[in-house]
């Protein structure tokens, strides 16, 4: 065991400084210019002012040698310089992090509690009225735009009923936790301020349902689909022919198996998550990291646009390899 | 006769689709007493897993009971709440199914698998379980037991699965166990091994047995009565010697002489009795007599009324006017008594000739640096095949058989090896050169089902070769020989535009050898052609090969696990163990006296009343490390320190080839004729 996650963790090593070679290749490909982005059209025009603005950023040297530069800060633990915020983007990474951390796995946590009990329930009173809501659920869920249910989610629970905060993670006018984890429902309970606590928690309602509507819905469907192919086995009829109850053979028999495809789905859900909070962010104003993708992404800042893709591909990788290794737990076939 | 366990009286379960009730279990009346056993025998449709189910009262949706009564120890199955139901199954009443691979949870450990209903019927304390579990599973013939419980069931063979499901079903000491098929999916070694297991828990826990199978010869080794089951009815019901001696239903008789019988003397005609014909549809049944149709001894008032299941004997019930009014019914039928079978013609050349033949598949490496393991499925294999014979090729599974089909047609290439077809070389030819040779030599597959496509119409089907190979022009001449392949092969020449799944098992597997005949080959390897066939359809595809044999000069080389089967059509036989052959002669004669000890038990194990048999105990050693010396001499009966070095193929006797140091040092009472 010991020795699989040690091969597979070079493995995902290798892997992740892959990735960040295709997209130092496709975002050096494509049409547009740092130097507009950040100077402006008068210091543009200046040929002298770019020149010395592109020695500054390395941009003047050839690409290898500018990914060597990379490279070599990476084995240094330094991801660079932003070209955007001036700082390092390492320290930039670690301030919007814990924002998108917190709300993924939130709405992650919320994904798998409402999407497996859900699915179980439509599996086990097929056709049933039960089975009918979770479809409507799901179809919700899978097909609402996420802006759109965004905005009506606010317009609703903020504007209209009142029972919401408004967006942000906190309440305009209250400070911050002092940061420890940068998770401000811990730090919150870490600094005992219970009203900072509830306040948090508050600001996430929202914003997590919005992310986690479509995972709810493909893990439902997924976890219907899982349990009604289990629940078709044989080991089931023997499993009642033996006499065991009814919720026994569910939960002791179908579960266990039921639960493999979903396991897979739901280690790429919450990378889906972690990554693709762009939208949500947004509106909802949290100031996690799809929002800095989006604005570096927009400014053509080469070095965090690097940064941010090796962090996102590892979280990917690491999820990977713990789906993988959970796969060892729920099913004896793949251990070794 | 004790008091009975389980009365069933006019037993109705019908199946409710949109085209209207399927009546499948239509009447059915048994009782079997405490410690008795009693046998279901029928082909599939005709309702006898239905009834197991029905008993059990597990049946799913859209299956209804819709009449009868059944009693189990006096209370009445149907008047029983679910929680009543619940408490019985697995603890009175238990059930054992067909399928051990898919049976067991693959995500749960055997122990808890058998402790479950110990505990949850309250009989067991959890410690007291384990023990218990670990006690059956050793009077299962499960070595280790302590160890083995703490397995997961992917880590047992089908036969060992089949003994834990067998301990499963005897975990509170029921008081009836119903066996659904529970040997149909094994080898017949281990097969002869569960059976033998069943009589002694028979015996000695004085449970009584209800045995569901469509093989009488299985019923028979276990089974003191039976009931025949036709249509959703039960057709005869007797002392199961009775009805194999002297059958009192044309469908029992038909059933009992469509199957060749391993004692039974070879005749010169080889063909077997098969009624034609098809089950009725269950949805439109007829008025008379269900089996009239197809019926070979009906009289005119058979389909007019309705026949009773009345006595034609002391202790014989038979749905039958015609027995009932006094007729016997033939003693046996095509498969004729006397004479000798023709011999072959001396041939010059072999059509195949194979020598030395090895097939190693490397498995994927398990790691980075692990060494590649390697699955030894055929180690060095001589085989001759004169033309216009037929060669049988017999062992359990993991033998080598199918990868001796797959080598000598060349769709896998040899490890090492010759592979002579008509006197051309082709262990490595290449695919381009073994192209044109595919015109001569063709395969039909086991499974009917699997191997057409279901997209294509069958006309389409017959006519790709035929197009492919330049034989005939896409259209009017391509349809017309379609024609006359479908012919052939007995079916409608106007069913060409028709789908396989409109099409039954053995019409299929028609359609499969009209395939293969499309070509007009010179060769047909058949690998298992009629293992996943009624025996009746059996019938019928064995005497289709036998005729198509005889009409176009055929070569077969003839892959199956069933012997009599195999003894019946082959002229020549060569017994597979362990991807080796360890005897080889004709099939007259190594059945009357097998020279190898494999091949003595491997006869001694086919399901025959009456029979000794020898057991042959344990199973075949893993492909991937081979034993050093003999491959059998782990479970040799008379093996010797000899057999640590493997014995040589060597003509023991004229035309008798055979891989031993003791050739014929093994002999069982049963086979000598």
């Amino acid at each position: 065991m010991l020795r699989t996650v040690v091969t597979r963790l070079a493995g995902a090593a290798v892997m992740a400084v892959l990735a960040t070679l295709v997209i130092f290749l496709i975002a050096n490909t494509v049409p547009g210019d740092p130097v507009l982005a950040q100077l402006g059209d008068i210091a543009a025009s200046n040929p002298a002012t770019v020149a010395e603005w592109r020695a500054k950023w390395g941009l003047d040297l050839p690409l290898w040698e500018q990914y060597l530069i990379f490279l070599r800060g990476l084995a240094h633990g330094d991801l660079g310089t932003s070209i955007a915020s001036q700082r390092p983007v390492l320290e930039d990474i670690a301030q919007y992090a814990p924002a998108t951390v917190e709300l993924a796995s939130i709405a992650f946590v919320l994904a798998l509690g409402i999407g497996i009990p859900l699915g179980i329930a439509a599996a086990v009173w097929r056709d049933s009225w039960v089975d009918a809501a979770a479809r409507v659920v799901s179809l919700i869920g899978v097909s609402s735009p996420t802006f759109w249910l965004a905005f009506i989610m606010l317009a609703i629970f903020y504007g209209g009923l009142q029972i919401a905060p408004g967006p942000g993670r906190l309440d305009p006018i209250a400070f911050p936790p002092d940061e420890v984890t940068g998770l401000f429902l811990v730090d919150t309970l870490l600094a005992g301020d219970w009203e900072g606590f509830h306040d948090a928690a508050a600001h996430l309602v929202l914003p997590s349902i919005v992310l986690a509507a479509a995972t709810i819905g493909l893990i439902t469907r997924t976890t219907r689909a899982a349990m009604l192919e289990a629940m078709g086995q044989d080991y089931v009829r023997v499993s009642r022919a033996k006499g065991m109850r009814e919720h026994y053979t569910i939960l002791r028999h179908v579960l266990p198996n039921a639960l493999i495809p979903v396991v897979t789905l739901g280690g790429l859900a919450y990378a889906n998550l972690l990554a693709g909070a762009v939208m949500t962010e947004t509106v909802f104003s949290w100031p996690g990291l799809g929002r800095y993708t989006f604005r570096s992404a927009a400014a053509l800042d080469f070095p965090a646009i690097m940064g941010i893709t090796l962090v996102v591909s590892v979280t990917y990788l690491l999820v990977n390899l713990a789906v993988d290794l959970s796969y060892a737990l729920l099913d004896p076939r793949v251990r070794r | 006769m004790s008091a009975p366990v389980l009365e069933v009286e006019d037993l109705r379960t019908v199946f409710l689709t949109d085209a209207g009730a399927v009546r499948a279990v239509d009447g059915v009346s048994f009782s079997i007493g405490a410690g008795e056993t009693l046998g279901i025998v029928g082909e599939s449709g005709s309702g006898k897993s239905v009834t197991a189910l029905s008993l059990m009262r597990l049946l799913e949706e859209p299956a209804r009971i819709a009449g009868g009564s059944m009693r189990f120890q006096g209370r009445d199955l149907l008047a029983m709440r679910p929680d009543e139901l619940r408490s019985l199954r697995g603890d009175r009443m238990a059930m054992v199914f067909q399928d051990p691979m898919t049976g067991l949870n693959p995500v749960i450990r055997i122990l808890r698998q058998l402790t479950e209903p110990m505990v949850g019927h309250g009989r067991f304390a959890a410690p007291e379980a384990k023990r218990r579990a670990i006690g059956l599973l050793g009077r299962m013939g499960i070595t280790a037991p302590e160890r083995s419980v703490s397995r997961f069931p992917h880590e047992f063979s089908g036969g060992m699965r089949q003994r834990v499901m067998l301990a499963m079903g005897f975990a509170n000491d029921p008081a009836l166990l119903i066996a659904d098929e529970p040997t149909t999916a094994l080898d017949v070694t281990i097969q002869a091994q569960i059976l033998d297991l069943l009589r002694r828990l028979n015996a000695e826990f004085g449970t009584a047995i209800l045995l569901i199978s469509h093989d009488l010869g299985v019923i028979g080794s276990v089974c003191r009565r039976v009931a025949v089951m036709y249509a959703g009815e039960v057709v005869e019901e007797a002392a199961t010697e009775a009805v194999l001696a002297d059958p009192r239903h044309p469908y029992a008789w038909a059933l009992v002489n469509a199957v060749p019988r391993i004692d039974q003397p070879l005749g010169a005609d080889r063909r077997l009795v098969s009624i034609e014909g098809a089950p009725p549809d269950a949805l439109n049944l007829p008025q008379g007599c269900r089996f009239a149709p197809r019926c070979p001894f009906k009289v005119e008032r058979c389909e007019r009324e309705h026949p009773p299941l009345a006595e034609v004997a002391p202790g014989r019930l038979a749905r039958c006017w015609v027995t009932q009014a006094g007729a016997v019914l033939p003693k046996a039928g095509g498969a004729g008594f006397g004479g000798v079978r023709a011999p072959l013609p001396p041939a010059a050349e072999p059509l195949l000739s194979v020598r030395g033949l090895v097939k190693h598949f490397p498995l994927p490496r398990e790691s980075l640096f692990a060494p590649r393991r390697v699955v030894h499925a055929v180690n060095g294999i001589d085989l001759d095949l004169a033309r216009g014979e037929t060669l049988g090729v017999v062992g359990e599974s993991g033998c080598g058989k199918s990868t001796v089909a797959r080598l000598v047609t060349r769709i896998h290439a040899p490890t090492e090896g010759s592979i002579l077809f008509d006197g051309q070389e082709i262990a490595q030819a290449s695919p381009a050169a073994i192209r044109p040779l595919r015109r001569r030599m063709q395969m039909v597959f086991q499974d009917p089902y699997a191997s057409l496509n279901p997209r294509m119409t069958i006309g389409d089907t017959l006519a790709e070769p035929l197009v492919a190979h330049g034989l005939a022009r896409r259209g009017a001449e391509a349809r017309e020989r379609v024609g006359a392949l479908l012919d052939m092969v007995g079916l409608n020449p106007a069913w060409v535009s028709r789908f396989p799944h409109e099409f039954s098992g053995g019409q299929r597997q028609r359609i499969s050898i009209a395939r293969a005949l499309a070509l007009e080959p010179e060769m047909i390897v058949a690998d298992e052609p009629i293992s996943a066939l009624d025996v009746n359809i059996q019938a019928q595809i064995l005497n289709l090969m036998l005729d198509l044999q005889q009409r176009m000069g055929l070569t077969y080389l003839f892959i199956a696990h069933d012997l009599a089967v195999v003894r019946h059509l082959c002229d020549r036989v060569a017994v597979l163990y362990l991807g080796r052959v360890m005897e080889s002669a004709p099939a007259e004669a190594l059945f009357a006296r097998p020279l190898h000890p494999y091949t003595g038990v491997l006869i001694s194990a086919v399901p025959e009343p009456g029979r000794q048999r020898v057991l042959l105990q344990g199973e075949p050693p893993s492909t991937l490390a081979p034993p050093q010396g003999c491959p059998f001499r782990g479970r040799c009966p008379i093996a010797q320190p000899v057999c640590e070095t493997m014995p040589p193929l060597v003509e023991a006797e004229a035309g008798r080839w055979v891989a031993c140091h003791f050739p014929g040092g093994f002999s069982h009472a049963g086979l000598v004729a």
